[in-house]
């Protein structure tokens, strides 16, 4: 019966209408924006929560469908589902505002009404965007997001803030308008803009190259990956720690979602014969990317090169098929890969989260983001240090961690593609625990030589719950990350039989 | 010959809206300097009933008066009531801005009226003498009230050259008329339309004749490179006057455009096709391109007007019922957010304190976070950013144009709305990131408070539910 509800509808608009409440209670009351905004979000954690439990395994089908005609000119429907792809990416997303919420409630003293309302919006339209299943619905709410994130980091943003956010929005912008008019195209040529009916239509091999690299253009620069990454260590060094966790954690996603949604399905022979393009971009993510995290000096833009290398290996894994079917002329293992890369995604979302609030945490106090400027945290805060090891180590894909089941998922079934991308790609396991243990060592051991980290307080209530609560998570789907690929299942071996179907 | 006296039903507004400018005018004479609002309010209540007028009088179908010289449609109405509303709106916002610059003269009025009655006959225009009438009745009321500042002298020079090039445009006009008469022998447009679509061959008279009309419409839209006027009168002429001029006119051109190239000499539509689609490249690629070096928030909005009229001529290009609908649901939607651009400006400035460039809006934030979050709101609109209108209005006329194969065309388009929308984010930078140098606190009064809340709040709901407009702009069309 709870499928008649519109469930969906409500965990869209329900932050969406807290974000506006909290703009009117203004910025002069902020106690009382932070506690109605605390309020929205965890509401709308929790009307979530039954799109998990309600869920049907055993179907790809969508579920919770709502549809209504929206704009009927051009057959637009206001069209909602999710399926075993969305769903967990809707419930990471109310999961992480809340930790964002909480994490701001200090932090910020400047505008904190409009801070609260920028990301209970935010929450709204990314939910929006994976459980749209009408292509201009699901524009509208991807382009819809610029707005509150680019005010993010232009409002509460570090010293280049203007610069960062400014080129976060032109790329973003520019990456997706493309996308519109493939968009349009195929509504030209089948009369309607439902997703789904997009992934029957029957294109051309000159017309599904042409709309692959527009969806390319649009998500590549989303996820992102080399050469179109530049925005993403900008973007997160400049935006506050809030804005970094909602970018790493949950915009990124949103380019790994796409690939999913519309550039397998809808373009299977093009992704088939450019596989080679985003295999190459991944691998280039993940070995180039992970030699320039290694020298940053900065423990905001390290975190973000690493998230760009930790997002090579979604991409990989997601294309990692095509190469499976001409090396072994079957498709076992394939799963394996896009489970992988849905694994990486939803880990990624909680480790480097975490990994962005406890530099959030050293920044509040020090204000400093330099490695050099610290140096034997964990004489000062060692419940503090012991977390920032914790997901560091899953950072590094240590087993047992969130960290190691997507890696060691992707590694495993590019092996069946071939042996060159599996090695190469094996060398994440070097290069993240380089980078991620040796910014540790920096950091959080050694000797204290400067005087205000001898001063440092250990992490408050506050901080420790956000903390805790990642931690949980990260060590919960490490552990035992069966509940997420059961949900996935199903979702992903219909996907893998649809792009074997040719569509000339 | 027997004189059959014409159906003045049809004009009932026309009419109306002629009798009560006059009517102002001789009031306002009456009027003691101190009572001079009541010329404000009558003007408005003019306006809003000839918008009821106009509704209650609409016909059924498409209704014919003055012996073809006429016409009554749906098309018409609907933009003429787009008409009214935003020359309404322009003259609540402008209010305090005149009082306080001593503009608040009853001639504003009137001229603004006469104005509006220039449009409408344009909007009505069946024949190319009543495109003419209404043209040049827009045309010299819009040049006296740019020159209505006359102690300024950039007033007086920008009315000056928007004279000059404005008369060079209607004279292009009339040529191209000139000539559409001597091939087909008739003023009347449908009977053009007959007469060229019977002679089969296209002579080269009617090429040219084309040519010229196309080329007077670019003048009177702005269209690249016709669009010289367009900066220099949007930044000499009182921002008031610039509003006017931004925004109602344009509705008036885009019925031109359709009753001309559409009605008209639609038979050559290969033809005319061909020259918007230069015309409307160049418009956005230069409006675009340009807006990004200014300073002057006047002159930046000029710029964004052009390319926005290259987006109304890219739904002609596309010569489909989908894409006229478009470029009208264009058109209207430009009126609204113009509109409200604008009367932002005139409510940030003050007695002494004119906002003209874009760092005159430091820090609005700190001062006022409601018009900040309004210029937001009507800035990402213009950028074409969704949940706001117009998205959807760049997204129906690309629609159009892709239907009709001009794949290309579309890519161009959006790759230069991309570079447009920085210098709309530069706005809104300036706005939220930057700290306020004048921290005086704003004074805006209720109505016009009011005004703009409703104004932001139809981008945002139209950008939520934009069928219904939508679908009065097709019906309207077909």
């Amino acid at each position: 019966m709870l499928s008649q509800f519109p469930l969906l509808s409500l965990v869209i608009w329900a932050p969406i209408l807290g974000g506006i409440g909290v703009l009117f209670v203004g910025d002069d009351s902020p106690a009382k924006a932070r506690r109605l905004a605390l309020v929205a979000s965890i509401a709308t954690f929790v009307l979530s929560i039954p799109l998990w439990t309600n869920f049907s395994l055993g179907t790809a089908d969508m579920q919770f469908q709502e549809l209504y005609p929206w704009i009927p000119g051009f057959k637009i429907n206001y069209h909602l589902g999710v399926d075993g792809f969305s769903m967990p990416l809707i419930l990471l997303t109310t999961f992480i505002t809340v930790l964002v919420v909480i994490a701001g409630w200090e932090v910020i003293q400047y505008r904190v009404a409009q801070y609260m309302a920028a990301f209970l919006i935010m929450e709204g339209l990314m939910i929006g965007v994976f459980a749209a299943l009408d292509a201009i619905l699901f524009y509208v709410f991807f382009e819809a997001m610029l707005i509150p994130m680019f005010l993010v980091i232009g409002i509460w943003g570090g010293p280049r803030r203007v610069y960062a956010t400014i080129k976060f929005f032109l790329y973003t912008f520019f990456g997706s308008v493309f996308m519109l008019v493939a968009l349009m195209y195929m509504y030209f040529k089948s009369g309607s803009f439902e997703i789904l009916a997009f992934h029957n239509l029957k294109l051309g091999m000159t017309e599904q190259v042409l709309i692959f690299l527009a969806f390319v253009g649009a998500f590549a620069v989303k996820v992102p990956m080399f050469p179109v990454h530049t925005w993403l260590p900008d973007a997160h060094v400049e935006a506050p720690t809030g804005g970094s966790v909602i970018l790493a954690a949950i915009t990124l996603k949103i380019g790994g979602y796409g690939f999913l949604r519309f550039a397998l399905p809808i373009t299977p022979d093009a992704s088939a014969s450019l596989d080679w393009l985003i295999l190459g971009m991944s691998l280039i993510a993940v070995v180039y990317i992970g030699l320039v995290a290694l020298i940053q000096q900065d423990m905001k833009k390290l975190i973000a090169y690493s998230s760009i290398a930790h997002m090579g290996f979604v991409t990989l894994g997601f294309f990692i098929v095509f190469s499976i079917l001409r090396a072994t002329e079957s498709t076992s293992g394939a799963a394996m890969g896009i489970g992988g890369g849905m694994v990486q995604m939803v880990s990624h979302g909680f480790i480097s989260g975490a990994m962005f609030l406890c530099v959030g945490v050293l920044y509040d106090r020090v204000h400093s983001r330099q490695i050099k400027d610290y140096g034997g945290v964990a004489n000062t805060m060692p419940v503090f240090a012991a977390f920032m090891v914790l997901f560091g180590l899953a950072n590094a894909g240590l087993p047992g961690t969130s960290g190691f089941v997507g890696e060691f998922m992707v590694i495993l079934s590019s092996f069946k593609g071939s042996f060159w991308i599996a090695f190469l790609a094996s060398f994440t396991l070097i290069l993240g625990a380089a980078y991620t243990l040796w910014l540790i060592k920096r950091v959080v051991f050694g000797e204290v030589v400067h005087q205000h980290v001898a001063e440092l307080q250990d992490v408050n209530a506050r901080e420790f719950t956000i903390l805790a609560v990642l931690a949980v998570a990260v060590l919960a789907l490490g552990l035992w990350p069966q509940p997420l690929t059961d949900v996935m299942q199903a979702s992903i071996e219909r996907l893998v039989q649809h792009v074997l179907v040719t569509k000339l | 010959m027997t004189f059959v006296p014409p159906d003045l039903m049809p004009a009932l507004p026309e009419i109306f809206v002629a009798t009560m400018a006059c009517l102002v005018l001789v009031i306002d004479v009456y009027l003691p300097e101190a009572r001079r609002t009541t010329t404000l309010w009558l003007s408005i209540a003019t306006l809003l009933f000839a918008a009821l007028l106009t509704l209650a009088t609409a016909p059924e179908a498409r209704v014919p008066g003055f012996h073809g010289h006429f016409v009554r449609d749906a098309m018409g109405d609907v933009l003429k009531i787009g008409v009214y509303l935003s020359m309404a709106a322009a003259l609540l916002y402008s209010r305090d801005y005149l009082r306080n610059r001593t503009l608040f003269k009853g001639e504003y009025y009137v001229l603004a009226l006469f104005a509006v009655l220039g449009m409408m006959v344009m909007i009505s225009a069946a024949s190319f003498l009543t495109v003419y009438l209404g043209l040049e009745l827009l045309s010299l009321s819009l040049y006296a009230l740019v020159a209505f500042d006359r102690e300024d002298g950039r007033c007086s020079e920008s009315a000056m050259k928007y004279f000059v090039l404005g008369a060079l445009a209607s004279g292009m006009l009339l040529y191209g008329i000139s000539m559409m008469y001597g091939a087909t022998g008739s003023l009347n447009l449908a009977s053009v339309a007959q007469a060229i679509a019977g002679k089969g061959d296209k002579t080269l008279v009617l090429i040219f004749g084309t040519a010229f009309l196309v080329v007077g419409l670019a003048f009177k839209l702005g269209a690249v490179p016709f669009h010289m006027w367009l900066p220099d009168v949007y930044q000499g002429a009182p921002t008031s006057v610039t509003m006017i001029v931004a925004s109602a006119p344009k509705l008036a051109a885009f019925a031109l455009t359709m009753r001309i190239l559409v009605e008209g000499v639609a038979p050559l539509g290969a033809d005319w096709q061909q020259m918007l689609m230069v015309l409307a490249a160049l418009s956005i690629a230069a409006g675009n391109v340009i807006a990004i070096a200014q300073t002057n928030i006047k002159r930046l909005l000029a710029y964004s007007t052009i390319s926005h009229v290259g987006f109304i001529l890219l739904g002609f290009v596309a010569g489909t019922a989908e894409g006229y609908a478009a470029s009208m649901f264009y058109a209207l939607t430009y009126v609204l957010m113009t509109v409200g651009s604008f009367g932002l400006l005139i409510l940030c400035g003050r007695a002494g304190v004119e906002i003209e460039n874009i760092s005159d809006l430091k820090g609005l934030n700190d001062r006022s976070p409601w018009l900040a979050f309004m210029m937001l709101v009507l800035m990402m609109s213009t950028a074409g950013i969704p949940f706001l209108v117009g998205f959807y209005a760049k997204f129906a006329v690309l629609q159009a144009v892709v239907a009709q194969g001009f794949v290309g065309l579309a890519i161009f388009a959006v790759i230069l709305s991309v570079i447009g929308a920085f210098y709309y984010l530069r706005v809104v930078k300036v706005m939220y990131f930057d700290k306020a140098e004048d921290d005086t606190t704003l004074s805006v009064s209720a109505d016009a408070q009011v005004l703009m809340g409703a104004n932001g709040l139809a981008v945002m709901l139209l950008g939520v539910y934009p069928s219904g407009l939508m679908a009065l702009c097709s019906a309207a069309i077909h």
